[in-house]
């Protein structure tokens, strides 16, 4: 399925100069931000193509996050289900264990430049909480994170871990006390704080231009693979498979193959505990457009446009929308997005640690478990690229916690 | 026959009296849904020329713990636009001249969808909308909607607004703005009164409609202290804070109480809404 018209190939340019992705998208925020967020337009609308800036990010992710991360054939585990080839993009080897730094390290780069010493970031599974006190520990500047009070409960090992980086943790007690509610408070934050505070968003969810500016950022990702799956196979994967929850790792290894039709593009959802259940975290799947946290986009909400609290095994895909580029995708018919449970993630992960000898982050099992579940259907010539978006380091008290109940 | 413009014929005789209008914020459904309506009444009684009724939403990004704790309440007991909507659609049975304004987010709005929100909100006797999520670069399509059934798009100017931005506001906005008198959110305790007064003199060169002040206005000083400069004050968190403190059962009464005292301090300020 190969297209070779040049004239049904197309130049993916989206989103518009004021951050639409078709319907999606947008500047939806009080008027007290829209300076900050006009600057920082500005701002990035300067740097994203002056050759110092790239240069500098590009030698800090090759010298301090490790890039390139590599491509790995995950011969075991393929040849057990018997059909397509799974191929893992390594960013759990990443410095700071996700790919959530690199996209840190740009937003820092251009803080830097802007003046600011101050960061703040949102933060869920702690991830990007890490990466975010990483890099300012990195380039010294003052670092608070707010990271709802469940969170912290669930992710002590990672805030023990900022706070040796020498960030500030708030915890947050409003609403269902996880990511979103981080994401306000912080927002509240930046409206305060904001001549000197530059406001690191962890996905490509928010505002404009952040979702435009964190999917460039991640977009190393993908253009690692361009070059690194055909040197390894002698051609372009067959599809790319993702896990989303804002969808930053799936945007920065899907944006470079948006152009190349023959590549299928999956995002995985977390189904929590069922779809049918209502305790999931799918709102591409079991969602519809609203505009919250800046942008329009999918959302899990009620009837009466209220969010709604939404559930995980993962923190990191514990979020009620996803960036408005998913949402682009999804209606264009583009990317496919699919949902995967808790138990089917968590079977997954331990899949990988037995077969492959790695421990994939939770978020990242959600999208081995897709691959695995469509492997034994496929051909055994089909390429399967999954990103391996993090490491499960972080995880062990969950997943021993889920293991122990049911032994119980 | 519903009066579509209460919000420019109040502002325009307090105006011609040398009154500043006084503007009262509630959440609708805090304490419950039952209290709004009496507490409504009460500050209009005590001397609210303009009542903003907020709409709770689940995820308040530009409050302040105040209101996002009001929001929470409400919501706590299933409160949401179409309640709302009932409130007004009640006061407006004892009450046909006192403008009332909804404020709120995008999404509870959207969800109901644009066209029956505007549809529904004209038919209650609501005279404008205040979406705190919709700047007008987002908002030009929901303005002509509001427009054409003759309700007001009231916007929100902060310190940070620059001309052109003002300019671009004042194009579309209608009734009055809410000059946000603190970059922080609502509830914030500084207010710096020199400041607000130098940043409304610029802005109201591309603002034609009243401009209204809030954000950091909690008691009378306060209140008096911006009223030269300003076309209405507006006080919210402050209103919210009484009914914590007051219960379901005396809400009404301690809010107009309250109230009364703001209102007597500004009928007493030489000069306000003169300009």
């Amino acid at each position: 399925m190969q297209m070779h018209d040049a004239t049904t190939t197309f130049k993916y340019d989206l989103p518009d100069a004021k951050g639409h992705f078709g319907p999606y998208g947008g500047i939806f925020v009080a008027e007290t931000l829209m300076r900050a967020l006009a600057q920082l337009n500005d701002a990035y609308a300067r740097y994203r193509t002056d050759p110092g800036f790239i240069a500098e990010f590009e030698d800090e992710l090759a010298h301090y996050v490790g890039r390139p991360s590599p491509v790995y054939h995950a011969k075991h585990w393929s040849e057990a289900l018997g059909g397509a080839q799974i191929w893992l993009k390594r960013e759990d080897l990443n410095h700071t264990g996700a790919h959530k730094v690199n996209n840190c390290i740009g937003q820092a780069l251009l803080a830097r430049r802007l003046g600011k010493r101050r960061v703040i970031a949102e933060t869920g599974a702690g991830q990007h909480g890490v990466a975010t006190a990483t890099v300012a520990a990195r380039y010294g500047m003052e670092c608070v994170v707010y990271m709802g009070s469940e969170d912290v409960r669930r992710q002590a090992q990672n805030v023990y871990r900022m706070n040796l980086l020498g960030a500030k943790v708030v915890p947050v007690e409003s609403g269902s006390k996880t990511l979103k509610d981080a994401l306000n408070e912080a927002m509240r934050d930046w409206v305060t704080n904001v001549d000197t505070t530059f406001y690191i968003i962890g996905t490509v969810a928010g505002p404009h231009p952040y979702p435009m500016m964190v999917r460039d950022f991640q977009s190393v990702i993908g253009r690692e693979c361009l070059e690194q799956m055909p040197a390894a196979i002698g051609r372009d994967p067959d599809m790319v498979i993702a896990c989303v929850g804002g969808g930053s790792n799936a945007m920065g290894i899907f944006h470079p193959y948006i152009d190349r039709p023959h590549v299928k593009l999956v995002g995985v959802e977390a189904a929590g505990e069922g779809i049918a259940t209502g305790k999931h975290a799918a709102s591409l799947t079991a969602g519809r457009p609203g505009v919250l946290h800046g942008n329009r986009t999918y959302l899990l909400q009620n009837e009466d446009g209220q969010i709604i609290e939404t559930h995980s095994v993962s923190a990191g895909l514990d979020y009620p929308g996803v960036g408005p580029e998913h949402a682009w995708l999804k209606d264009s018919g583009r990317a496919d997005y699919v949902s995967v449970t808790d138990d089917e993630a968590l079977a997954a992960f331990h899949t990988c640690c037995r077969m492959e000898g790695i421990i994939p982050a939770l978020e990242s099992s959600h999208a081995l478990a897709h691959a695995a579940r469509i492997a034994p259907t496929l051909a055994r010539d089909t390429v399967l690229l999954v990103n391996l978006s993090g490491r499960g380091d972080k995880d062990m008290a969950t997943v021993a916690e889920r293991d122990a109940a049911k032994g119980a | 026959m519903p009066d579509a413009n209460r919000i420019d014929r109040r502002l325009a005789a307090l105006k011609a009296e040398g009154r500043t209008a006084l503007v009262a914020y509630v959440t609708t459904g805090d304490p419950s849904l039952a209290a709004t309506l009496p507490i409504v009444r009460s500050l209009i009684d005590a001397g609210a020329d303009l009542i903003e009724l907020g709409v709770p939403f689940s995820d308040p990004m530009a409050d302040g713990p105040v209101v996002q704790r009001a929001s929470e309440r409400a919501l706590a007991q299933g409160v949401g636009l179409h309640d709302v909507l009932g409130v007004v659609r009640a006061l407006r049975t004892t009450d046909n001249v006192t403008p009332v304004v909804l404020m709120g987010y995008a999404n509870p709005i959207e969800a109901m969808g644009v066209d029956a929100f505007v549809a529904a909100a004209r038919a209650a006797g609501v005279d404008g909308v205040l979406v705190v999520d919709y700047p007008p670069e987002e908002a030009h399509e929901f303005a002509a909607k509001l427009d054409a059934a003759g309700l007001a798009l009231i916007f929100l100017v902060s310190p940070t607004t620059t001309p052109a931005r003002a300019a671009e506001i004042g194009r579309l906005a209608r009734g009055y703005v809410y000059y946000v008198a603190l970059t922080g959110v609502t509830g914030a305790m500084h207010l710096d009164t020199r400041d607000v007064a130098t940043r409304l003199a610029a802005i109201r060169a591309h603002i034609p409609v009243p401009i209204g002040v809030g954000f950091g206005i909690r008691d009378a000083a306060s209140a008096t202290a911006i009223a030269p400069h300003a076309d209405a004050v507006v006080i919210g968190s402050r209103i919210i804070q009484e009914i914590e403190a007051a219960g379901e059962a005396a809400a009404a009464e301690r809010v107009g109480a309250w109230l009364g005292t703001i209102r007597t301090a500004l009928d007493g300020v030489e000069g306000a809404g003169t300009r």
